[in-house]
């Protein structure tokens, strides 16, 4: 479709992809990092844990595991046809780790009691403190790919 | 199982890799004799397999693992991922070829082009077949009857082994394989496959099988979680990475615009 533009505009919608996966999989990486592996704030099963959100656990986990290499291997496609945007493929970084965080912080903490923030302590700070976080991520993330978006003009 | 009795299964499994060892020998000595040098790292990657599976169904950890399921899941890890996944980089096919003559490799390779060939090389099959069979391995009795059935137990670890060989050769492609599926197909069957044995190791954690203790099932689905994580990378990477050499653009663009009205160039002599 865009045939006659520059490469980074021909591979919009990749950049942006390749930058989504690649969020998703950076964010939950950190989070089975810091949060479960250095702090141990996280606990590896909770027993209030619905059967839904331990095959939603399961899926993201794979899912993520996934995205982190196929995401980069996205990105050396995209390098070796010169058409790394990288601003717009940051976009994407933080739209994939805004929304995973998000989703982590409410649906599989909250709604499908995978397992808290952190244990024996008052955890509405933590989790205002980790959703607020979430939508900022999420936030700038949409803007920038906004205004990284394709700007098709009108054949001649 | 009596324990005296633990050499049986260990001597029946331990059998086939030595063979199939030997046999891998032979096709180099046979091809090498052709002038047809077999690569080394192939030679390397399909003994390391073989090392793998050996120490884990002979030996200490599989003398363990009849007490201990933590012990039990290290041999499977083993034997059912990493053991398949060096092996399957071994090309023991493409060997195989080399050494036959060419109206046996012929016969061969119309076998795999067969009708239930191309089942085992389906990913879906495949995976059902891996995913599928722990599944019902650890959420039955059968488990526990594995400790008490010499068969059982000599028929579940070569399942193992052939389910976890048969999914990574439908997985990535290093010997010839007649029916391929698309990137996107063995992908998302690979993420399944990942995705049920993370639920499964999990599920393992909360629901220990019959007969094994608490913090027994606590370290075995652990290890099963991450321990089948870090294998899994590589064989993420080893699809993306045939991906990434087959979707290897046919013009190399030098600048951002260089797209703009390049003409491939008739060469003149």
């Amino acid at each position: 479709m865009y045939k006659d533009y520059p490469v980074t505009v021909q591979y919009a919608s990749r950049n942006l992809w390749s930058g989504f996966l690649f969020g998703l999989g950076l964010i939950a990486f950190f989070d089975e990092a810091v949060f479960h592996q250095l702090l141990h704030w996280h606990h590896f099963y909770d027993k209030s844990t619905t059967s839904i959100g331990l095959v939603s656990d399961g899926f993201f986990h794979a899912f993520s595991w996934f995205a982190t290499i196929g995401g980069l291997f996205l990105v050396a496609d995209l390098r070796r046809r010169n058409a790394w945007y990288i601003k717009r493929w940051w976009g994407g970084v933080l739209t994939g780790a805004g929304l995973f965080q998000l989703y982590d912080g409410t649906i599989q903490h909250k709604l499908w009691r995978l397992h808290q923030i952190r244990y024996h302590v008052d955890i509405l700070p933590y989790d205002l403190v980790w959703n607020i976080t979430a939508c900022l991520i999420l936030l700038a993330g949409l803007i920038m790919v906004v205004r990284t978006r394709p700007k098709v003009k009108e054949e001649k | 199982m009596d324990h005296r009795l633990y050499w049986i299964p260990q001597l029946l499994l331990l059998l086939p890799f030595a063979v199939a060892g030997f046999a891998y020998l032979f096709g180099i000595i046979h091809t090498t004799r052709r002038q047809r040098p077999w690569p080394v790292f192939r030679t390397c990657f399909w003994f390391a397999g073989s090392v793998f599976a050996i120490i884990s169904v002979a030996g200490p950890i599989a003398i363990l693992a009849h007490d201990s399921f933590f012990f039990h899941m290290l041999g499977h890890l083993l034997l059912g991922m990493l053991a398949p996944l060096l092996m399957v980089l071994g090309a023991p096919v493409t060997l195989l070829l080399r050494a036959l003559s060419v109206a046996n490799a012929k016969r061969v390779s119309r076998f795999l082009r067969s009708r239930p060939f191309s089942l085992l090389s389906d990913p879906s099959f495949a995976g059902i077949l891996n995913i599928g069979g722990l599944w019902v391995l650890y959420t039955t009795g059968l488990y526990q009857a594995m400790h008490h059935s010499i068969f059982l137990h000599v028929f579940i670890h070569l399942h193992v082994f052939i389910a976890g060989y048969v999914f990574t050769a439908a997985m990535v492609y290093i010997d010839p394989t007649p029916h391929r599926a698309g990137y996107r197909y063995r992908a998302s069957i690979l993420l399944l496959a990942l995705a049920g044995h993370a639920i499964l190791a999990k599920y393992l954690y909360a629901h220990p099988p019959a007969q094994v203790h608490v913090a027994d099932a606590e370290a075995g689905s652990m290890l099963m979680y991450y321990g089948g994580d870090l294998i899994d990378a590589f064989l993420i990477f080893l699809v993306c990475l045939q991906w990434y050499k087959a979707a290897r653009p046919s013009v190399l663009h030098t600048s951002h615009h260089a797209s703009r009205g390049v003409k491939k160039q008739p060469t003149s002599s």
